[in-house]
């Protein structure tokens, strides 16, 4: 699709068909005060001086650290394919055409989108797209209340604190917000409590109408998803898995333990970690749900020519047709995220996919074993996947250290849940297939002698007992 | 002419009153505007209906349009027929497109309705 500005006499043409003689009279419908009138911006700048401004700027970013930092966000080797796609003009726009007219390149990679990550998450439908997975996860719990017409929703405490902070925002307006408690103690530590799932299910009075928990949870670790849908299910709620894409190709996807709404994070799917994003957000559905889904939704048809054609699908539901009813507020996507998710899916393929996951949660035990050797165990014995929880005597001020050295140790848990106690001197660590074995070893042995201890002599490859894929491989 | 047994409202639906029981759907004009229907939302049974209060939702290839109760009372019954051709609606709107029957709360509410001839009049004046 082509764009190119409008001449001068373009706008005469335009206005004199309205009637009107200037671009200002357009707008009288909108009180003056409330009119734009001159935006805070500062004086124009010749480009070369910009441009030098702002790769000052950008080179303040840390590029050069060991990073272990997940938590929601993650590092992966994108194919060069990736970018290179992104940015052919056809795509790189800030407007998604949807007409099917012109449209069919936009279409079918919509398409192509929504079947490559139905495959993944094993569910009939999935929507293009959402801002991030926060937002999806949020537009997951209210198609739960829609769908059964009850407000309670219960979230694990597990689920990313940030996404429950999404959740309590899009709940402030009346539905109920209820968090699930986690195990204190035992092997299912740090995991969704299933007895206390199970009393708020049971509460008089007080139908739920959605059960969300995470796969992996926040920590790392590994829920027992199929017992928390089936309790979600006796009691007549739906039942949302968020999930982490790249790990649904080792792990069981959200259609084979009868989840209801997938949501999650893209990002992972060749989109580089940035601040603030955008991502994107993934939502999936069953076709009992297809009615409440939000977002784009593209189908495969034929044309009056019998050719093989692509069209927008279920519109009807959307905010320019049914305005105070539409299924959501969310009107458009993100096409450029979802298309980068489709380059790199494509790219890597499903063989390639599992690979990176599994190298992942290789890199992982490895570096389970390199920092228990050093004094910083793990908190929670139950499996992982390519993230866990350490425990090390003053976190904030060892990863302060850490990073003076060009280590990037995780996420200092007492920042993101300041009120879990067992979490205290917690650090969430994380790896995946750009990890190296030299960064591991460094990550140990800058901790050692922090904190004092013997240098880690750690071999390459030793694993250990509590890792990662056993039992929760498909 | 629209059918005279029936009762309707300003918003397009018709209502069919049997003893206490009273059978809702749209007429033939409305399916006319809406095209082709690809879907209709129908209430649980069991639910309680006040007279024009939103019962369901009716699914066009180009709209999407609430539906109400042109009386009130608890709904007895949905045609489940609809869920894989809702295309009924539109080739029998007052016979197989039927959408819910509901008990008869409150046989006065009728009054509120208008007959065949002042709705016919109703869709003439567009």
């Amino acid at each position: 699709m082509h764009y190119g500005p409008h001449t001068a006499a373009d706008r005469a043409r335009m206005l004199g068909a309205l009637g009107l003689s200037s671009i200002d009279q357009l707008f009288d419908d909108i009180p003056a005060a409330l009119r734009a009138s001159k935006l805070d911006l500062p004086d124009p700048e010749p480009e070369l001086e910009l441009a030098a401004r702002l790769s000052a700027l950008a080179a303040r970013n840390r590029t050069d650290l060991a990073s272990f930092l997940g938590a929601g966000v993650y590092r992966h080797w994108s194919p060069p394919a990736v970018d290179q796609i992104l940015l052919r003009g056809e795509w790189y726009t800030a407007y998604t055409p949807y007409q099917p007219e012109i449209s069919q390149g936009t279409l079918q990679s919509i398409y192509e989108y929504e079947s490559l990550l139905a495959e993944l998450v094993d569910l009939d439908v999935v929507s293009a797209s959402h801002y991030d997975g926060a937002a999806a996860t949020a537009e997951a719990a209210l198609m739960t209340c829609r769908q059964t017409h009850r407000d309670r929703v219960l979230v694990s405490r597990a689920v990313h604190p940030h996404y429950r902070e999404t959740l309590r925002t899009y709940f402030s307006g009346g539905l109920q917000l209820e968090e699930i408690p986690l195990v204190a103690g035992g092997d299912a530590a740090g995991t969704t409590d299933l007895d206390a799932l199970e009393r708020m299910l049971a509460e008089p009075d007080r139908p739920v109408a959605g059960v969300i928990a995470a796969q992996p949870d926040f920590l790392g670790l590994l829920e027992p998803m199929p017992a928390i849908g089936e309790l979600a299910h006796a009691a007549g709620a739906l039942f949302v898995a968020v999930v982490e894409p790249i790990g649904l190709s080792v792990l069981a996807p959200p259609g084979a333990y009868g989840a209801d709404i997938a949501a999650g994070e893209g990002q992972p799917l060749g989109i580089a970690p940035q601040y603030g994003g955008p991502y994107l957000g993934i939502l999936a559905t069953t076709d009992a749900l297809v009615r409440q889904i939000p977002g784009r939704l593209v189908g495969m048809t034929t044309d009056l020519d019998g050719q093989r054609a692509f069209v927008m699908t279920m519109r009807a539901r959307e905010q320019d047709i049914r305005r105070d009813k539409a299924a959501s507020n969310i009107c458009t996507n993100q096409a450029l995220l979802a298309l980068a998710a489709s380059v790199y899916l494509t790219t890597v393929g499903p063989h390639g996919l599992r690979d990176v996951a599994a190298l992942g949660a290789a890199r992982a035990s490895e570096l389970e074993a390199a920092l228990a050797a050093v004094g910083a165990p793990r908190i929670h014995p139950g499996p992982y996947l390519n993230e866990f929880a350490i425990r090390v005597p003053n976190a904030r001020l060892i990863h302060r250290r850490l990073l003076d050295r060009g280590i990037l140790a995780g996420l200092v848990l007492a920042d993101a849940e300041p009120g879990d106690t067992s979490l205290a001197d917690g650090l969430l660590v994380c790896t995946t297939e750009v990890t190296t074995r030299d960064e591991i070893d460094l990550f140990a042995e800058a901790l050692a002698e922090i904190l004092g201890g013997r240098p880690a002599g750690v071999e390459a490859g030793a694993g250990s007992g509590g890792s990662a894929l056993a039992g929760s491989a498909r | 002419m629209v059918p005279t047994d029936l009762h309707y409202t300003k918003d397009h639906e018709w209502v069919r009153v049997d003893g206490d029981e009273a059978t809702v759907g749209i007429t033939a004009y409305a399916t006319e505007q809406l095209g082709d229907i690809v879907f209709v939302e129908l209430p649980d049974v069991g639910r309680s209906l006040d007279q024009f209060a939103t019962f369901g939702v009716v699914e066009s290839v180009k709209a999407v349009s609430d539906l109400f109760a042109p009386v009130g009372g608890e709904v007895l019954e949905t045609n489940a027929a609809l869920t894989g051709q809702p295309e009924l609606v539109n080739s029998e709107p007052y016979e197989g497109g039927w959408m819910v029957r509901l008990r008869l709360a409150d046989a006065a509410q009728l009054d509120e309705l208008l007959d065949a001839t002042a709705y016919d009049a109703l869709i003439a004046a567009g």
